[in-house]
């Protein structure tokens, strides 16, 4: 049996997203901003996020990012990773950029995203949002917004659960 | 993770209904590259691709030739015509110097069936069939049933006709593998000296009569006449073939109103098809061409990536 310790509630996880989305709003400002999640559960939280900050329908521009193909380890990987679509239907120039994801780790992930986000255009910054840091970069890479800064052993395991995809919200600590 | 494990794509008569599936879905998400500005994508960097083409072509050949380099592989374009094969060099031979060369994959056309088998199982090069003899072209079967289900959303249950020189095509055999394990209800139409005897034991309708093909179809795939098979007379005249066979405006009012019009091209317009039939609403003969990029996208990601 592996050992699960519950980090934050289903409220909890609320609450963090409503502060990022304030933080987000007074320190990037709207005017500008569009969103880019990164596929899976990046997406939901930027759904989320979006849906927090727009006063109106379809004011803030949202992406999907399957980083799939642009990982670093696609050479070494035993089996080939499932690729998903992305889609980025707004014009990237000049746009403030808001990357989301749900957990920051090696930020090999991120790396990946921010090489695919440059092929579609060049936006006038990017910055990054996840839920979960927990520590462990393996490459010079720091969020601009982070929900929670949990202190893992690699052998651990974090697991973001969100409605939308796992019926409730809760985050995880799991032991090997 | 994929369960796709096989080094080689030589057929479609050879994969699991779920083998098709997941190409089919992997496709899916490959069709939004070549809708962006920068086209391409670092997934295959440093691999290096070889086209053998023993047979002419253009566009497959050019189809997986983008397909790679979207994919920033390195392809090769290697002409027989100007090769030692013109000097006695078996292909076997060629094979193995290629291959000498570190490339890691290589799309095949022969003029034989089994060639791009027999290669397959000697080399450990990932091999790609691009059409061999009358044998099958698994890429072409799979970009055709990508476009219908496309179209019309789903394959299970769908009527497909396939209309023509079913005897000569390996596009026919893709397809009618790879749309019967997927549960499409298939029908192959034309002069019955080019439908193989006995065909409809594995499980598809066989019909001479161009209006009965016609009448429940959600989709007819119209084969080339390959004139260049046509040495031994298989029908009278080009003008016979056309009165009785081709989709034209006429014949087409026996369809529905919303059947496809599929040609894996390249066409002979005013024999198998009309420019009116192949221009028209229903077609998505440039659809199936825009989709085939896509499908070879997925396919040499899938056979290219993972050990």
């Amino acid at each position: 049996m592996k050992k699960e310790r519950e980090i934050a509630t289903g409220q909890e996880v609320g609450k963090i997203i409503s502060r990022l989305a304030d933080e987000v709003r007074s320190k990037i400002g709207l005017e500008n901003l569009a969103l880019v999640g990164i596929r899976r559960r990046g997406v939901e939280l930027a759904a989320r996020i979006r849906d927090i900050l727009q006063k109106s329908p379809a004011e803030i521009p949202l992406g999907i990012l399957d980083i799939t193909l642009y990982r670093d380890d696609l050479s070494a990987v035993a089996k080939q990773p499932v690729v998903r679509e992305t889609r980025i239907q707004f014009d990237l120039d000049g746009k403030d950029i808001l990357l989301v994801d749900d957990l920051l780790f090696t930020g090999r992930t991120i790396r990946a995203a921010l090489s695919e986000l440059v092929d579609f255009g060049r936006p006038r910054s990017i910055k990054l949002l996840t839920l979960i840091d927990r520590d462990h970069r393996e490459l010079p890479i720091q969020p601009d917004f982070t929900g929670q800064f949990i202190r893992t052993e690699s052998n651990q395991s974090i697991e973001v659960h969100l409605k939308e995809l796992d019926g409730e919200d809760k985050i995880l600590l799991v032991e090997p | 993770m994929s369960d796709w494990k096989r080094k080689d794509l030589l057929g479609l008569e050879e994969l699991s209904a779920q083998e098709i599936e997941f190409i089919l879905t992997t496709t899916a998400s490959f069709k939004e590259v070549s809708t962006r500005e920068v086209k391409k994508v670092p997934a295959l960097r440093g691999k290096t691709i070889g086209n053998l083409f023993f047979e002419p072509s253009t566009r497959t050949r050019t189809s997986f030739e983008l397909a790679a380099k979207r994919l920033s592989a390195d392809i090769v374009n290697f002409s027989p015509s100007a090769s030692s094969l013109v000097k006695g060099e078996t292909v076997l031979d060629t094979g193995e110097n290629l291959e000498a060369m570190k490339m890691d994959c290589f799309i095949v056309r022969h003029s034989c069936a089994g060639v791009v088998e027999f290669l397959a199982k000697r080399l450990k090069a990932s091999f790609i069939n691009a059409g061999d003899g009358s044998h099958e072209h698994p890429t072409q079967g799979l970009l055709d049933i990508f476009t219908l289900k496309e179209k019309k959303g789903r394959i299970k249950g769908l009527n497909v006709t396939i209309l023509g020189d079913i005897r000569h095509s390996r596009v026919a055999r893709s397809n009618l593998w790879g749309l019967l394990k997927l549960g499409a209800h298939v029908t192959l139409c034309g002069p019955p000296t080019l439908i193989p005897p006995g065909i409809e034991s594995v499980g598809v309708r066989v019909t001479y009569d161009l209006k009965e093909a016609l009448e429940d179809a959600d989709a007819v795939n119209v084969l080339r006449i390959q004139m260049e098979r046509q040495k031994e007379n298989y029908f009278p005249s080009p003008r016979e073939y056309s009165r009785r066979y081709q989709i034209n405006a006429e014949t087409l009012r026996w369809a529905k109103p919303d059947a496809l019009i599929m040609h894996p091209g390249p066409m002979n317009r005013g024999l198998e098809i009309s420019s009116e039939a192949a221009g028209c609403g229903n077609s998505v003969i440039l659809t199936q061409v825009e989709n085939g990029v896509a499908v070879r996208m997925a396919v040499l990601y899938l056979l290219l990536v993972g050990k």
